[in-house]
């Protein structure tokens, strides 16, 4: 090992900023208890992302938990009000990059709020089917990288295997694996393609299986089940104080489910169970998620079976695009197409609140438009940062290694997080 | 093949005749045994052995041994995870080995967007790796800010050497993939590494100096502090 004198070395001016960020560790004393603050992250293979962590810990116990967001911010939210409304779809859909298709409904139903159009039938069977999907395919990702941060790394393989399945689905619906901008303002992009339907029947029809296999493959891990069973639980009250919501919330036996109490895009044509834990710890949180994927499988079957004729997109020719041959032959048409691609569209002033269900909670965007363009504000209430403030309270008094799990079942995504 | 998934077909294919192959397998158990002779053992050597230097040796071994950091930003890690799953497998090419510690990690995949808060940290943990270290900028975020024209984001360039790009909102795994075996192609080329001359990156990893030997305080690791290097 070579000796270098590091303050000899000049610094980038890059790392020059990092030196005002401590992430050495330090002690204090309470008492004859000294307590160790600890920095993990924010490159943590263990922390989903780039979350920071100082964790002050009395010898193994956890004491005090403060996360620490940013490393990730984005600046979506105002990129998006410097471009007309259809073109920050794909700015939205980045943000929780595991759900695009929920951040992109939740932005394009704030948006449909405000102009007050009507969605065709068909578009909203086709967008709670890709909804639904995703559900799955996030829930998936949840799972797979869950297990492996507790050790049980096979169930990852098995999980990236039938997310591949889905992003075929997704490629063939749309052209892109993620991030496909699939939901347009007023309905979807375009039709499905043909021999899209029995792709999706085929994976609807070994899915609930293949769900069962993963549930056998940690079920019976001892060592999974000791690290989840009876760990960082929280009750109702606390959640909601938080205002923890989804999966963690029903987790701890509280029912609630936007696509139940507030159904948008035709949820109330269907028929499906909300699944709820009853003690609210690590195992119910993903037990909960395990059984939510099998109701978004019965949700699709629904959608598939009953999925009616019609167009896809809203006819207003203010909001969406004319169809292709019309511009030879409409004049008409040829302007609308110029003014929506060149300006956009203009929406009514006012402010719009929609909130949807999303793979990991109540997944909001609130949309304020001054008659231009461009949104005058676009903010979203993203699941992943409120179910946050839950996890000091849920893993202080348990061990550091109880926190990593849990923070695994909380399941957060840094860029919705952070934005 | 498992039904629902995407139809596959599996093509056998005899490689080389068997007898020729059998053929090989005796004249090199004669060559073991000493019994070749003079043209025999020229004919033998001139077929079987390949000369190079050291230098295209260990290249050759880098490069096609590369431990990728354990390192997701965003978006793309989604992605950079299913390189390493079973579809398209890495391992096939020698790259699974994910490493948690940049101290052994030789390849750092910047996998997202970088917000000006990561950049120093980013900096930091490709200062931390030891030479010779490789960098792969996934994603339009890490190589020009891609759709986030902002106040936020800065492209890895401005900060780092970066030896491939990777394009793509986010690139499929098969680019990533191409993107890897590019830089193997490079490290098996030996290519001039100028731009890191240009970068000032060259012989940047952090290596903590030894703890002196009047040094009070119980230090676990042996040698040097755990503490930030130019406090």
């Amino acid at each position: 090992m070579s000796t270098v004198d590091p303050a000899a070395r000049e610094l980038s001016d890059y790392r020059k900023m990092e030196e005002s960020i401590t992430i050495s560790e330090t002690t204090e004393f309470e008492g004859d208890r000294e307590l160790l603050t600890l920095n993990l992250g924010p490159h943590h293979p263990a922390t989903h992302g780039v979350l920071r962590l100082l964790v002050t810990l009395d010898g193994e116990v956890i004491r005090r938990l403060q996360p620490i967001y940013g490393y990730l911010h984005t600046g979506i939210e105002k990129t998006a009000e410097q471009k007309s409304y259809w073109k920050a779809i794909p700015v939205v859909e980045r943000m929780d990059y595991v759900s695009y298709y929920f951040n992109a409904m939740a932005y394009c139903g704030a948006v449909e709020e405000l102009l007050e159009v009507e969605i065709p039938k068909r578009a909203q069977y086709l967008r709670v089917i890709h909804l639904e999907l995703n559900r799955i395919m996030s829930h998936l990702v949840f799972l797979g990288t869950s297990a492996l941060d507790l050790g049980a790394i096979s169930v990852w393989w098995y999980c990236f295997r039938e997310r591949e399945t889905l992003l075929d689905l997704f490629e063939m619906s749309s052209g892109q694996r993620m991030h496909t901008r699939y939901f347009q303002i007023g309905g979807v992009i375009e039709d499905i393609p043909d021999g899209w339907i029995e792709q999706v029947r085929k994976f609807c029809a070994i899915m609930p299986e293949r769900a069962d296999t993963y549930g056998d493959l940690l079920n019976k891990n001892e060592i999974f089940l000791q690290r989840q069973r009876d760990v960082c639980p929280l009750s109702v009250e606390k959640l909601r104080e938080y205002g923890v919501t989804g999966p963690l919330l029903r987790a701890a036996g509280d029912p609630w489910d936007l696509r139940k109490t507030m159904p948008y895009s035709s949820y109330e044509d269907f028929d499906f169970q909300i699944p709820v834990g009853t003690k609210g710890d690590n195992y119910d949180r993903y037990q909960v998620r395990l059984a939510e994927v099998k109701e978004s499988v019965k949700i699709i079957v629904q959608a598939l079976d009953n999925l009616p004729d019609g167009p896809t997109i809203t006819d207003d020719r203010k909001i969406a695009l004319p169809p292709r041959h019309e511009l030879a032959t409409s004049m008409e048409a040829l302007i609308h197409h110029f003014k929506l691609v060149t300006e956009g569209m203009r929406v009514p002033e006012g402010e719009a609140y929609y909130a949807i269900e999303g793979a990991r909670g109540e997944l909001g965007c609130f949309v304020r438009s001054d008659g231009s363009s461009k949104p005058a504000r676009v903010h979203m209430r993203d699941p992943s940062l409120v179910n946050m403030q839950a996890a000091p309270a849920a893993t202080e008094g348990w061990l550091i290694a109880d926190m990593l799990a849990t923070v695994a079942m909380f399941d957060p995504i840094i860029g919705g997080v952070d934005r | 093949m498992a039904s629902g998934g995407i139809d596959m077909e599996v093509i056998r294919q005899k490689v080389g005749d068997a007898e020729e192959f059998r053929s090989k397998q005796l004249r090199a158990r004669d060559m073991l045994r000493g019994d070749l002779d003079d043209k025999d053992l020229d004919e033998f050597v001139q077929e079987r052995v390949l000369t190079t230097t050291l230098e295209k040796a260990s290249d050759w071994a880098r490069g096609n041994s590369f431990f990728p950091l354990t390192f997701g930003l965003a978006c793309c890690a989604i992605e950079m995870m299913t390189v390493a799953a079973s579809r398209l497998d890495i391992a096939r090419f020698g790259y699974e080995a994910f490493r948690a510690s940049p101290r052994q990690a030789d390849l750092l995949v910047l996998s997202g967007r970088i917000s000006i808060k990561m950049a120093p940290v980013i900096r930091r943990i490709y200062d931390q790796m030891l030479e010779p270290k490789y960098v792969i900028a996934m994603g339009a975020c890490s190589s020009s800010m891609g759709v986030f024209n902002n106040y936020a984001i800065v492209p890895a360039d401005k900060f780092m050497p970066v030896d491939v790009h990777v394009p793509g909102c986010p690139p499929r795994p098969e680019a990533l993939m191409h993107g890897i075996l590019e830089l193997r192609s490079m490290v098996h080329g030996d290519p001039t590494l100028g731009w890191r001359e240009r970068y000032q990156a060259e012989g940047t990893e952090e290596v903590y100096p030894l703890a002196p030997a009047d040094a009070t305080g119980v230090n676990v690791f042996g040698a040097g502090g755990t503490e930030g290097t130019n406090a």
